[in-house]
Formats: C-alpha cells, structure tokens, sequence
C-alpha cells in the first residue's frame, strides 16, 4: 500500500468516524486510535497523537456554532479548565513511562464506560436553591435559554466535580482522547448541571484540555504530518456533514447502534491490550 | 453583571475566532498535503515502528527549517500549530472579556489556565 492509498483509506474512515461522532454526540476521537492501531497497524503513540489534534479541531469547530446559542457557561469552563489542563500535562508526562499495552487497556474500559453513559436514560432535575458557598464565590451559577424563557440553575460539590474533572484531563493527556463523557459525567451527576449547559461547557473545554497536552506530545514526535492530514481533514469534515444532517429523529437509535460498536471496538482493544498486541 | 460575557458580541467574537482558527488550520493543512502526497504519495508508509524524538518535525525550529525547503510535511505542521494555538487564543480573548468586566477573580483563573499551557509548551522544549 503507497501512502497515498493509505492516506486516501484513512481519510474515509476519518470523515465517517467525524460523521458519525457528530450525529450521536459520541466524537470521532473514539474510533479513530482503534481504526489506525487494529486496522491499519499504525503504532498506538502515532495514533494518540493524531486523535488528539483531531479532537482539538472538532472542539473547536462546534464551540463556535455552540458559543452562539449562549448556553455555554463561561466562568464554569474557565474554573474547570484549571483541573483539566493540570490533568492534561500530568497525563501527557505518566504516558511516556506507561507501557503501550497498559495505554490499550486503559482506552477499552474508558470507551465501555462512555458506550455505557451514552446509552443510559438520563433524567434530570434542574436545581435552583442556592447552597454552596464555593459556587457563590466563584459565581458559577448562571442561567441558560430555553423556549419558556431564561432557567436559572445553580451548582453543587463543587469539590467533586473539580476533581473529577482533573481525572478527565489526566485520561485526555494520557490517552489523546476528549473523554467528554466523565467531563460530562463530572457536570451532570456530581455538580448537578443541566444537560445542555454541561454538553456545551464540556465541548468548550475539550480543545483547550487537549491543547495543554499538545505541546508535550508534538515535541515527544507522538504527532506524525503524515497521519494527521488524513485524520484531522476527515473527522472535521464529517463533523461538518453531521452537524448539517442533524435531525432529532433518528438520532437515539443511531446512538444506541454506535454504542454497541464502540463496545465491540472497546474489547478488541482489551482482547489485544492483554495478550500484549501492541 | 455576569450578563455581559453571556450575551455579548464577545461571544459572537469569540465563535468567529475559533471558526477563522479551524479554517486557516485546515487550509493550511490541505497545502502541506498535496504538496507531500505529490511528492512521497508513492512511497510506502510507516508507522509500525515509534522513532519519537529522532522524528524530523517535532519542535518549532525543525518545523521552520522544513517550511524554508517547503517540505510538506513541515508545512502541515504548521497548520497543526495553528490549531494547537487557536483555543489558547481563545482564553487570552476570554481574559480581554474579563478585563473589561474589571472581573479581578477571573482574570487570575484565566491567567493561571494559560501559565499551566505555556508550561506545557516550553516543557516539551527541554526534552528534545
């Protein structure tokens, strides 16, 4: 196979990965270190680093059209953003001394766990009483558009939440990967946000967390021109195709299909992760 | 007073930087492309074996000397760069926001956010 055949290949698989990363809200990050390590043989260090510049692109690219809406909280992106980039350079430092297959095995359970959040019915109850001290002095709690008018929300364990999203930057640094899902996780469950401000916020937050470690891999030579055109080109031009094609309804059942996927490509990862494939 | 940054055209300003960032990035990245698959499109891949550091574009200098032979590669690393560079110029705006805001806790938030990405920037130079 000529590089320009390679390339070609994997700019396909990009653009669907960034399609179909769009359209169930997953990212295209997810497939693409599986595709380039089971698929196309490409050393899991060269993957990660592709990922990762990709996974600033598609960040950036939907920030902008979410920055618009005014959902997206600011101040509460800001104070987080301070745990996740000090878990994204400590993540990026640990991943030089981790063994690759460790690296493998580490990505298959946080794909599983995020297939698992994204299929899991989310309930929620937006909550109003105005409790933490740390929220108040940081001004954390905001409101948010909806059709009936602006919703006031306010924020709670803003402890937990700090430090659970320290935990997702470090999974960023360490494996190239967004991991939107426990940054969502972090927002949704533990500090009590509501679900469209901690999508936006946690997309906002993603490209600067994978920023942060960028530095440290470039110079590391995990980020390979040659991976990169094909990567990023596609997966920011199937984010652009998805973001046209989204339409409310079938995206549940697509989501639910790319779950399963992500699950099946998670165990491949854990199958070859242990019997040390990489 | 949190008003101001959640509907003004700060935002709107800010939206537009990160979109101008991806499309400067992304063209840039489409140039180096064509003129390295011209190129090298015949060659035959490799990426099974890891050479990190012994890579030939993997700091700013080595980037720059590419970009003066006009190496594809080289070229396509430097609309990376752009890219790395584009949310990083978005919380400087941020802190323009905060600035004028006279938001004195936010600024030290932001400033802090960026010392943590610069440290993270120049840290990789030592290694080399």
């Amino acid at each position: 196979m000529t590089i320009l055949t390679f390339t070609l290949l994997i700019f396909l698989g990009a653009l669907l990965a960034g399609f179909l990363g769009s359209l169930t809200g997953l990212g295209g990050g997810f497939v693409i270190i599986p595709m380039l390590t089971l698929l196309f043989g490409v050393d899991i260090r060269y993957a990660i680093g592709a990922s990762l510049v990709a996974v600033i692109a598609t960040s950036s690219g939907a920030a902008a059209a979410y920055v618009k809406e005014g959902i997206t909280n600011i101040r509460l992106g800001m104070f987080l953003e301070i745990a996740t980039t000090t878990g994204a350079v400590l993540g990026a430092y640990i991943a030089v001394y981790t063994p690759v297959n460790t690296i493998a095995i580490i990505f298959g359970c946080i794909l599983i766990f995020s297939a698992y959040i994204s299929l899991k019915k989310t309930s929620e109850t937006i909550q109003q009483t105005d409790k933490s001290r740390l929220a108040r002095t940081f001004k954390l709690n905001g409101t948010y558009p909806t059709p009936e008018g602006e919703i006031a929300y306010t924020v709670t364990n803003v402890v937990g939440g700090f430090f659970t999203m320290a935990g997702a930057g470090l999974l960023s640094g360490l494996l190239g990967v967004g991991s939107g899902a426990l940054k969502v996780l972090a927002m949704d469950n533990i500090m009590r946000i509501p679900f469209k401000v901690s999508t936006t916020t946690s997309n906002f937050m993603i490209g600067v967390t994978a920023a942060a470690s960028a530095g440290i891999y470039l110079y590391r030579g995990y980020i390979d021109p040659g991976l990169c055109l094909p990567v990023t080109l596609g997966v920011l031009g199937g984010a652009l195709l998805g973001s046209r094609f989204l339409t409310n309804a079938k995206t549940s059942k697509l989501r639910n299909i790319f779950a399963f996927v992500i699950i099946a490509i998670a165990l491949e990862m854990l199958y070859n992760g242990f019997t040390k494939k990489f | 007073m949190r008003k101001i940054l959640q509907d003004d055209d700060l935002e709107y300003a800010m939206g537009n930087l990160l979109r101008l960032g991806v499309i400067i990035s992304s063209a840039i990245v489409a140039i180096g492309g064509i003129i390295y698959l011209y190129k090298h499109g015949m060659h035959l891949p490799e990426y099974a074996t890891f050479i990190g550091n012994k890579s030939m574009f993997n700091s700013v200098s080595k980037i720059i000397t590419g970009l003066k032979e006009w190496k594809g590669q080289a070229i396509i690393q430097l609309g990376i760069l752009v890219l790395i560079f584009t949310p990083i110029a978005r919380i400087t705006f941020s802190f323009i926001g905060f600035l004028i805001e006279k938001d004195l806790l936010y600024m030290l938030l932001t400033l802090i956010v960026l010392a943590i990405i610069t440290f993270s920037l120049l840290a990789g130079t030592n290694i080399v």
